[in-house]
Parts: C-alpha cells; sequence; structure tokens
C-alpha cells in the first residue's frame, strides 16, 4: 500500500525539479532568517542565487552537531518563536541538549511521513498502534503518535516502561501494530512468553528504530512476536524518525527525497564518494520551516541504493546503518557521547579524569557500565562517604545523559591507558 | 599519644588483590596489629594498624593504592560480659556515634579499634571515666 502515490512513486526527473525548487526556497529561508547559515555561507562566498539546483548542494556549508550546541538553544531556528508549535530535544556531545523547533506545517510534514512509512507497512484505519516509544523531548513517541493518528488508526500512547502492564494493555485491547527500540521489542518478546500469553496478542506488524540493529535481530523479533519487522529511520536534527522507511520489501530504506536530499560523503576529505559506496550520511532538509538544516552530517555510516525497488517507490534506499563516523553511542535508544561523560566526571575532584565505558547487551537489554579511578589522596576510609560519592555521580550522569549508568569506582591507575587518542568505550554488541 | 593513625586503603573486589596488598606490606617490613575489611558490592575498604603507618602509606601509593590516614582509637577493656555495653553506655550519653569499631578478646582483655565521630569529645569522656586508651606506640607493635 501506498499513502501518497504522486511523490512517493513520483519519476525522478520531476522529483529533482521538485527538489532543486524546494531546495532554493530553503536556502533563501535560512539567509534570510538564521544568522548562524548566513555568516557560514558568506564565509563560502555563497549567497542564495548560487543555488539553483540539486547539483548546486555540493557548495552549500556543512552542518554539524556542535553547530546546534554552540547555538543553543534556538540559533538555528529560521522562523520566529511565534510560528513554532512545539520543541523537541536529544543529546549534545557535552552536558548541553540539542534542540529541535517545529513549526505546523513542520509537523505535518512530520506526520505525512510517518503516514507513509506506516502505509508502507501494511497498516491503515484499523490497526491498532501500541506506541512504546518515550513520549517526551525525545521524538519518538509524540512523532509515530502523529503519524498513526493521520492515517486513522487508534493509538494507545503508552510510552516506556511497565512492561508487564504494556503486555497486559496489549492483549486486552488487542494492539495489532508495535512501535518501539528493536531491543525493548525483543524485552517484551521474552516477557510475553514468560507470561504465556502470545496466543492472546492480535500483533502483526512492528516499527522499530531509534537505535541500530541487525537483519539477525529482524528475524529474530520477527519469529519471536509473529510481525513482520520494519525499519524506520530519522534524527531529531533533521525531523525525527520518518527521514527513511521500509517498504514491505524490507530491503533497504526509502528516503523521502521530497522532503530531504541525502548525500554520502567520505567522512575525511567531506567530498562525495563515487555512487553506492559506502560513506557518512548527509541530510539536506527541503521543506522544513523551523528548523532546517543545510548538509547536515549524521555521522551515520551506510550506502544508497538507486536501483528500482519492485514495491514501486521511486525514492531512493538507504541500507541499514553500517556504523558510526564518530565515537556516538546508541543505548537503549539514548544517544551518549563518551565526552559527556567526561564532562561529568571532571565536576567531581574525588574521581580522576580516567574512565572507562562498558556496554553489552544482556537479555535484549543494554548494559551501561563507566568505571572511573578514585584519586588517591581523596579517598575516604568512611564507607558510606565513598558509597554517596558513587551515588552522586551516578545522579549527575543520569540527569546529564538521560540515561543511568551503573558506576564502578576502581584503583588509582587499573584503567588501561593509551598512547595517542584514549580509548574510552568497549562495545561488546553486535548492533551494526 | 592516644590516637592512633589508622591506614585504609581502597580495594576492588578483585581476585589476588588482598595478596598483592599485604605482600607490598611484607616487603617492606610493615607488620599489621590489627584490621578489618568493609565491603560493598564493587569495592572493599581495608583499615589496618601498621607499625608505621606513615611509611606504609608512602608505600603503598608508591605502589597505586588509593590509601588514606584517619585518626581512631584504641580502648582496652575487661573480657568481661558487659564491659562493652557499659562504654557504649558513656557514648550514647555524650551523644557520641561510633562511625565502625573492630575488636578481639583474648586473655584478661579485649581490644577494641573504634572510629567515633566526636574523637576529642570521646577521648575525654574515656579518660573521665577511667578507661584504658592505648597510646599509638603501644598498638603499633602489638
Amino acid at each position: 500500500m501506498i499513502w501518497n502515490e504522486t511523490f512517493e512513486c513520483m519519476g525522478r526527473d520531476e522529483l529533482h525539479l521538485i527538489q532543486s525548487s524546494r531546495l532554493r526556497e530553503t536556502v533563501e529561508r535560512v539567509y534570510a532568517n538564521s544568522p548562524f547559515y548566513r555568516r557560514k555561507m558568506q564565509e563560502l562566498s555563497i549567497t542564495p542565487e548560487d543555488i539553483q539546483t540539486v547539483e548546486d548542494l555540493v557548495k552549500l556549508p556543512f552542518t554539524v552537531k556542535t553547530d546546534l550546541r554552540d547555538n543553543y538553544p534556538f540559533g538555528l531556528f529560521s522562523a520566529p518563536m511565534s510560528e513554532i508549535v512545539r520543541l523537541h530535544a536529544s543529546s549534545g556531545t557535552t552536558g548541553k541538549p540539542i534542540v529541535a523547533g517545529y513549526t505546523r506545517k513542520d509537523l505535518n510534514t512530520w506526520s505525512e511521513i510517518l503516514a507513509r512509512t506506516f502505509t508502507a507497512g501494511g497498516c491503515g484505519k484499523s490497526d491498532i498502534f501500541h506506541i512504546a516509544f518515550g513520549y517526551g523531548l525525545f521524538t519518538g513517541g509524540l512523532g509515530a503518535h502523529s503519524g498513526a493518528e493521520r492515517i486513522g488508526a487508534s493509538v494507545i500512547p503508552i510510552s516506556t516502561g511497565n512492561t508487564e502492564k504494556q503486555i497486559q494493555l496489549m492483549t486486552d485491547f488487542g494492539s495489532t501494530v508495535l512501535c518501539c527500540t528493536p531491543s525493548y521489542a525483543l524485552y517484551l518478546a521474552e516477557t510475553i512468553e514468560k507470561m504465556g500469553v502470545k496466543d492472546k496478542l492480535r500483533l502483526r506488524t512492528g516499527f522499530f528504530g531509534a537505535e541500530p540493529w541487525t537483519e539477525a535481530m529482524r528475524t529474530e523479533i520477527q519469529n519471536k512476536l509473529g510481525i513482520k519487522a520494519y525499519d524506520i529511520y530519522g534524527l531529531t536534527e533533521v525531523m525525527g524518525p520518518g527521514v527513511s522507511y521500509n517498504c514491505s520489501e524490507q530491503n533497504g530504506m526509502h528516503i523521502n527525497e521530497d522532503m530531504f536530499i541525502p548525500e554520502i560523503i567520505d567522512p575525511k576529505t567531506l567530498k562525495p564518494v563515487a555512487q553506492g559506496e559506502i560513506g557518512e550520511l548527509v541530510f539536506t532538509t527541503i521543506y522544513k520551516e523551523g528548523m532546517p538544516v543545510l548538509r547536515y552530517r549524521t555521522k551515520d555510516l551506510t550506502r544508497l541504493v538507486y536501483e528500482p525497488c519492485p514495491c514501486g517507490r521511486s525514492f531512493v534506499r538507504m541500507e541499514k546503518i553500517k556504523g558510526r563516523s564518530d565515537d556516538m553511542l546508541i543505548i537503549r535508544g539514548v544517544n551518549v557521547f563518551p565526552t559527556q561523560v567526561e564532562s561529568v566526571l571532571l565536576e567531581f575532584p574525588e574521581v580522576a579524569p580516567h574512565y572507562h565505558i562498558f556496554v553489552d547487551r544482556v537479555n535484549n537489554t543494554d548494559t551501561f557500565e563507566i568505571h572511573v579511578e578514585m584519586r588517591p589522596e581523596c579517598f575516604s576510609d568512611n564507607l558510606s562517604r565513598v558509597l554517596d560519592l558513587s551515588k552522586r555521580i551516578t545522579h549527575r550522569l543520569q540527569s546529564v545523559l538521560g540515561i543511568g549508568p551503573v558506576l564502578k569506582l576502581v584503583e588509582p591507575n587499573s584503567i588501561q591507558r593509551t598512547t595517542g587518542k584514549s580509548v574510552h568505550v568497549t562495545d561488546l554488541r553486535k548492533v551494526y | 599519644m592516644n590516637i592512633i593513625k589508622q591506614l585504609s586503603v581502597f580495594l576492588e573486589n578483585r581476585y589476588g588483590r588482598l595478596t598483592e596488598l599485604t605482600t607490598a606490606l611484607g616487603q617492606a617490613h610493615i607488620n599489621l596489629s590489627a584490621f578489618n575489611i568493609a565491603e560493598s558490592s564493587d569495592f572493599g575498604i581495608m583499615r589496618m594498624v601498621v607499625s608505621d603507618p606513615f611509611e606504609a602509606r608512602r608505600v603503598l601509593l608508591e605502589k597505586g593504592f588509593a590509601v588514606s590516614l584517619s585518626d581512631v582509637l584504641c580502648l582496652q577493656i575487661d573480657n568481661q560480659p558487659g564491659e562493652l555495653s557499659k562504654v557504649l553506655g558513656l557514648f550514647s550519653d555524650q551523644g557520641i556515634t561510633v562511625e565502625y569499631m573492630y575488636a578481639f578478646a583474648v586473655g584478661e582483655h579485649a581490644n577494641i579499634i573504634i572510629c567515633p565521630d566526636k574523637l576529642d569529645v570521646c577521648v575525654k569522656v574515656l579518660e573521665d571515666h577511667h578507661k584504658t586508651i592505648l597510646d599509638a606506640s603501644h598498638v603499633e607493635t602489638f
């Protein structure tokens, strides 16, 4: 099923015309309204007149996550606050989050792309959506919610947590569609098995995203829950979930190219790679008002597939994310940067800034442990004081990262030192 | 001098770590008179009274241990039923809290290492009631 055949199946030439025209409008908008982008373009000695077609995209400056942090909170907005109707946020590289603002039209665009996503997965108005993405500043919950409402489905805004109650409602309400992170889907599947209620479930479809997952996980989710599992991809800086989506082929994610222009670049040279090669995914939003971004570097590594898809959609497909070009970790759907951990630890004089992050996946749930060295001179003979220190650091990490780590104080010099760039992370999960 | 410098060491719950610690002390000819280990799930704190606390601290810091010195006192009481409760009664009357203590009794006496919240008050109360506080030179060479 196709939600918007006009756009989703549009000929590539016509799409190119629309993209060029929308790109021109976007560049004019940011140049006129965002001092940040005007300055960036002036530095490159370009004006909106230099951007006429999609081919001119390479003349534009890149945008990176730190640009959002440096212009916190609203510095990249291209619409006045009176036009902004919604704010979302996600982790930045240090303490400050990055913020996205949406106009009414942006929210409409967002629900449109999610309506396309859900329709591509065969869902419609008789479906009952169980949305177990977090609701709040995170884009997952409210994003999926708006798309499910748009297609006329019944929506259960269950959000995260309280797994047994989730399953109870899933059986009582007869949910047919599940939206959550893939690791939570597996955790749900296991709990369903333990509760012995699999026969009472009416689930038949699931949409999963917000963290990387493998084809092996897809097979496992499909088998355990007896559903078809589809990928949703997105990021707050660009829009949120729905930037690209699986069709029934489950073979790559179609990028909503009438809204976002993708590029693949070499993260070192920043030059486009040859067609079909793996590199860093870059997006330019061409239909956003609140916070359009030019050439936003996602740091996600993938490749684009231009061969026509049997589903009939003409939108290019991106393959599953194959890794990161930076050190960002996605733990239980939350973006975590080692630099964030470091900035918190530096607030505590009792511990040395020597730390190591261990991430693993046990029983389909990500584990997150941080080892940090006691400073030899700051140690106390008082056990409760040491435990209290550990508690205070954990609390602070939880509030900055948005996810609670298990903190382990270790002896001085017990964390391996490396010459050159220190290695702060051991990630034992196989998520790419 | 009836205040004792107690040496505390941060120990990860790691196989062989206690052996490494005691080996380092042994090689430096430092004798242990008393010790106790407080444990949590991830780490322990070994508190000890040693023959030369300052030298012991130097040796352990050099070996990369997190170490601290703190003031405790050693009370000697008769090895009789009810003796400990008499002393603790004095503490509670004076609003003194015991943070931790460790003890061993053999023969006529029991020796108790005490870490109170108010050390000065504690010493005064014990002296006022003619209790025996062992001085450092005595304890460190038990």
